[in-house]
C-alpha cells in the first residue's frame, strides 16, 4: 500500500483527501473520527483502509479510527483525545460541521492540548449537497484559527504542520477545503511520518467545565489566542505575495483552489500584478494585508462563494481610511454563486484588466441530448419499498425523505420524495405535517441516518403520539458515500468485530409500539405492512431490510456465485410499459423496434421485476438459467 | 508546454479509474500532474467526466476549448463536453451508446448516432472504436477503460512514451488480470492506428 509503504523523498499521486491522511500521518496523529460525507469521505476511507490493510498484515495500526454516529459525536471523541494531549483529526463535509457546531463553538472557548485538526469539506455548486454554505463563516464565528489549501501537495503540508499550528496556539485549526481540492490528485512528496504517542493522560482542569464563570473567562482568553495568532499569521508560510510581471499598484488577493485558476489566467492574459495568496484565513495577516492595501490602487478579490476576504478587506481599507479600489462580488465581477473555473476567472480578469480574453469560448452541443441524472441502481432494494408503498398509500400521501441514496427515488417514475432538508429532518418533519394536516404521512430515512439524527424525532412521534409512519430503509451500509460501516453493522472502520444495534430493537425502547420489518424484495408482503402501519393510529416505523444490492453482488462475486441476470420474453410482454412507467428500473429501455428490453450489463439480478411485470413476461437470461 | 485530456462516459464505466491511471503515468514519467475526479452523488450511473492536465499547469481544471483529447467511453458523452474542444483537438469516443432511463420513460430522446458524429466532425477531429468488442475480445466488457487509454496513447498527446502508461496499468490492475488489460490497451492502440 503506497500511502503508507512509500519511501520519504518519493513522489506519489494522491488525492487531496489522501493527501491530508498521509498529512496526519506525518504529524503522528493518535486519533482520527468522522461521519462520512461527500467530498470528505475518502479522508476517513483512507484512515480505515490503512488500518485494515495493517491489520491483513499483522502489523499495528499507528493511530485509532473510528467512524462515529455523526458528526457532533466525531468531534467530541476527537476533542477528549487532544485533552489527553494526543493529535487528533476529525473531518466532514460542509453541513457535518452544522452538526457538530454546537461542540465546536465552546470547544474553542476550552481550547486543546494535543493537536486537533478539523476538516471542513465545503462543496460549491453542491455536487453532491443539500446547499453551498462557505464554512470560512464558521472560523470567524467560533474564532478558530482556519488554513485553505490550494493543491494536494499543500493540502498534505497544512495538514502536516497544521497539528503544530493548533499546539502553539492550543485551539482546533480549522481546515477548510473545497470539492475541487477533495476530489483533485497531484504529485505529492512524502516525508518520514512522526510516531504517534499512543496513549496519552487526562489532568483535570477545572477550566474544562464550561460553567457560565468559566466561559467568562474563557472568552477573553480565546481573543488573546487569536491575537497571537494574527502574528503568526503574519509570519506564515501559507501566506505569500508573489509578483506576475510589473508593479503597478494593481492587485489581486485569493485563497484556496481560487489561486490555480489565478495563477494560469494572469500568465494567459499576460498581467502585470501583484497577488496575495492567502493560505492562512483566519485570522488575517494583519501586517501583511495593510501592507498590500497601501501598496496597491486597485485589489480585486478573488474567491467561491461569500464575499469573506473582500469584506474584511473593506473593513481593514475603512480603517485604514484608504481610498483603494476593491473589485469583487459587491461590484458585480464575481459571482457569490457555485464554484469558479478558469473561464470564469478569466473572463473576469480579461474584463478588469482590459485585456483580450484568449481563451475562445465555445458553444456546448447545438444537438439536444439526453439527460443522464444519477438514479436508484437496478436492483436497488429501495426501488422495490417505493412501489410496495405507493400500491397501498393514498394518492395525498405526504413523503418526507432524508439524506442517501434513497433521495434519488424524488425523480419520476417513482417521486417519493416531497419534503428535504437535512439529515434526519425526514421524521422531524413527519411529526411536524401530522399535527398540521389531515394527509397520510410516510417518511423515509436509511439506516445511518436513523443513527447519525433520526432517533430523536423518533421519540418525538412516540411521546407525542404522532399518526405518522416511519420508515428505515436499512441496507446495512452507508451506501451513498462509498459503503462506510455504521452502528448497525458488525465490523467496525479499523475491521474489527463491533457491537451491532438493530434499528427495531432501538425503535421500541423509544416507545414505538407498532413496528414491522420487511424484506423490500417481498413486495406484496411490503405492501401489506405498510397497510397495516397506515390504518395503526399514532406513530408506526417500518423497517424495511435488504442489504445495498452493490454489496451483495460484490459478496457474491467473491464467493464465486453467477449472479443471474433476467430477459423480456416478447412472446408474452404485452407492452403495459409498468416495468419502465411505473417501477423505473433503469435496465429497461425500448429498443428500435419499440420491444421492451432490459439491459444484460446494467441488471443487477434482483428479480424484483418479475414481481411486478402481470403478463409472467421476465424471466432468467437463458445464457444464465 | 501544457497537455489536457477530459474522460467521459457513465458512472461505472470506469471513467475514473482510467483518470487515476493516467495520472499515476505521469507522476511515473516525472511529468507535473493535476487531475479531477467526480465522486457521490453523480455516480449512480450519471453523467461522468475527469480532467487530467500535465506539464506547466497548476490545477486540474480544463478550460473550454483547450483540451488537447476528449475520450469517451459513450458517444452522447462524448458530445455532452464538447465545450473543451477545438479544431485540433482529437476526440475519440465507444460506438456503443447506454441508453439513459430519461429516454426509456420518453422525458428525452437519444438522438441517432450519426448526428452526434456530425456534430463532434464539425468541431473536432473525430475517431470512432468499438471498444466494448475489444474490451471483449481482450478478455472482459470490463476493460473497455482501458481500451480507451490504449487510444488515447495512440493519439500521440500523450506528454511520455506511452509505454509508460501501459507500465502503470499493469502495475495498478491485480496480477491475474494483466495480460487481459494488456491485451485491451495494445488493442485499443492498434484500433486507431488502422484508421
Amino acid at each position: 500500500m503506497e500511502i503508507i509503504d512509500e519511501k520519504p523523498g518519493k513522489t506519489i499521486l494522491l488525492l487531496g483527501n489522501e493527501a491530508i491522511t498521509r498529512g496526519a500521518i506525518e504529524a503522528g496523529v493518535d486519533i482520527a473520527t468522522t461521519y462520512p460525507g461527500t467530498p470528505s469521505s475518502e479522508i476517513a476511507d483512507t484512515f480505515s483502509a490503512i488500518a485494515k490493510y495493517l491489520k491483513r498484515q499483522d502489523r499495528k495500526s499507528p493511530f485509532y479510527f473510528e467512524y462515529s454516529t455523526n458528526e457532533k459525536v466525531s468531534l467530541e471523541v476527537a476533542a477528549a483525545a487532544s485533552f489527553c494531549n494526543l493529535r487528533s483529526l476529525t473531518c466532514m463535509k460542509h453541513v457535518g460541521l452544522n452538526v457538530a457546531s454546537d461542540a465546536f463553538m465552546t470547544y474553542l472557548y476550552v481550547g486543546c492540548k494535543g493537536g486537533h485538526i478539523i476538516v471542513s469539506a465545503d462543496d460549491p455548486s453542491c455536487h453532491s449537497s443539500q446547499n453551498e454554505q462557505d464554512n470560512r463563516y464558521f472560523a470567524l464565528f467560533g474564532s478558530a484559527p482556519m488554513l485553505e489549501p490550494t493543491t494536494p501537495e499543500e493540502a498534505k503540508e497544512m495538514t502536516r504542520l497544521g497539528f503544530d499550528l493548533s499546539e502553539e496556539l492550543r485551539l482546533p485549526v480549522l481546515l477548510r477545503t473545497t470539492t475541487r481540492l477533495n476530489h483533485a490528485r497531484g504529485p505529492i512528496k512524502l516525508t518520514k511520518p512522526k510516531k504517534p504517542k499512543g496513549k496519552g493522560f487526562f489532568e483535570k482542569d477545572p477550566n474544562l467545565v464550561t460553567v457560565p464563570a468559566v466561559a467568562r473567562q474563557q472568552h477573553p482568553e480565546l481573543l488573546k489566542k487569536m491575537e497571537k495568532a494574527a502574528q503568526i499569521s503574519d509570519k506564515s508560510p501559507f501566506n505569500e505575495i508573489i509578483q506576475h510581471g510589473k508593479k503597478n499598484k494593481m492587485g489581486i488577493v485569493t485563497s484556496g483552489v481560487s489561486y490555480n485558476y489565478v495563477k494560469e489566467a494572469v500568465k494567459d492574459l499576460g498581467l502585470d500584478v501583484t497577488i496575495l495568496k492567502l493560505g492562512m484565513t483566519h485570522p488575517l495577516p494583519p501586517t501583511m494585508c495593510k501592507k498590500f492595501i497601501e501598496d496597491c490602487e486597485t485589489i480585486v478579490v478573488v474567491e467561491e462563494l461569500e464575499p469573506f476576504l473582500e469584506n474584511q478587506f473593506k473593513a481593514l481599507a475603512y480603517d485604514m481610511k484608504s481610498s483603494v479600489n476593491i473589485l469583487g462580488k459587491s461590484t458585480g465581477h464575481f459571482s457569490r454563486l457555485y464554484e469558479y473555473n478558469p473561464d470564469i476567472v478569466t473572463n473576469a480578469l480579461a474584463k478588469i484588466f482590459e485585456k483580450k480574453n484568449p481563451l475562445e469560448q465555445p458553444a456546448p452541443a447545438k444537438l439536444s441530448l439526453p439527460r443522464r441524472p444519477p438514479a436508484l441502481c437496478p436492483g436497488c432494494p429501495h426501488r422495490a419499498t417505493y412501489y410496495a408503498v405507493k400500491k397501498v398509500a393514498p394518492e395525498t400521501t405526504i413523503y418526507p425523505t432524508d439524506i442517501g441514496c434513497y433521495t434519488l427515488g424524488k425523480e419520476p417514475p417513482l417521486q417519493m420524495a416531497d419534503l428535504l432538508l437535512c439529515m434526519g429532518s425526514n421524521a422531524g418533519t413527519a411529526c411536524g405535517l401530522s399535527v398540521s394536516t389531515d394527509q397520510k404521512i410516510i417518511s423515509f430515512m436509511g439506516d445511518s441516518t436513523f443513527f447519525h439524527s433520526g432517533i430523536p424525532p423518533i421519540v418525538n412521534a412516540a411521546h407525542h403520539n404522532d399518526d405518522v409512519v416511519i420508515t428505515v430503509l436499512d441496507n446495512r451500509t452507508t451506501a451513498m458515500t462509498g459503503h462506510q460501516p455504521h452502528p448497525g453493522t458488525e465490523i467496525d472502520g479499523m475491521g474489527n468485530p463491533a457491537k451491532r444495534i438493530v434499528v427495531e430493537d432501538v425503535v421500541k425502547g423509544c416507545g414505538i409500539e407498532h413496528v414491522e420489518v420487511v424484506n423490500p424484495n417481498v413486495i406484496r408482503k411490503t405492501s401489506e405492512a405498510f397497510k397495516r402501519a397506515l390504518d395503526f393510529k399514532g406513530p408506526s416505523v417500518v423497517v424495511s431490510k435488504a442489504p445495498c444490492i452493490l454489496l451483495e453482488n460484490r459478496d457474491k462475486r467473491r464467493a464465486g456465485k453467477k449472479i443471474h441476470t433476467f430477459m423480456v420474453d416478447q412472446e408474452k410482454c404485452e407492452k403495459c410499459d409498468i416495468c419502465i412507467s411505473e417501477f423505473g428500473c433503469p435496465a429497461f429501455y425500448h429498443d428500435e423496434e419499440d420491444k421492451v428490453q432490459i439491459n444484460e450489463t446494467l441488471c443487477n439480478g434482483c428479480g424484483n421485476c418479475v414481481q411486478v411485470c402481470p403478463a409472467h413476461a421476465i424471466k432468467v437470461r437463458k445464457e444464465d438459467a | 508546454m501544457k497537455t489536457s485530456v477530459v474522460l467521459s462516459g457513465v458512472g461505472g464505466q470506469g471513467v475514473i479509474t482510467a483518470a487515476n491511471i493516467l495520472g499515476k503515468a505521469a507522476v511515473n514519467a516525472k511529468v507535473n500532474v493535476y487531475a479531477s475526479e467526480v465522486h457521490g452523488m453523480a455516480q449512480r450511473g450519471g453523467s461522468v467526466y475527469c480532467t487530467v492536465r500535465m506539464g506547466d499547469v497548476s490545477g486540474p481544471l480544463v478550460a473550454s476549448g483547450t483540451a488537447d483529447a476528449l475520450i469517451s467511453t459513450e458517444p452522447v458523452e462524448a458530445l455532452r463536453y464538447i465545450q473543451f474542444v477545438n479544431k485540433k483537438t482529437k476526440v475519440v469516443t465507444d460506438i456503443n451508446p447506454v441508453v439513459p432511463f430519461t429516454v426509456a420513460v420518453g422525458d428525452d430522446t437519444y438522438p441517432a448516432l450519426k448526428e452526434v458524429y456530425k456534430e463532434i466532425e464539425s468541431r473536432a477531429i473525430l475517431y470512432k472504436v468499438d471498444a466494448l468488442h475489444i474490451a471483449k475480445q481482450a478478455g472482459g466488457a470490463i476493460t473497455k477503460n482501458i481500451v480507451m487509454l490504449g487510444t488515447l496513447a495512440a493519439t500521440g498527446v500523450l506528454p511520455f512514451d506511452p509505454n509508460i502508461l501501459l507500465e502503470t496499468i499493469l502495475e495498478t490492475v491485480p496480477s491475474k488480470f494483466k495480460e487481459i488489460n494488456k491485451k485491451a490497451f495494445n488493442g485499443g492502440m492498434q484500433a486507431l492506428k488502422d484508421r
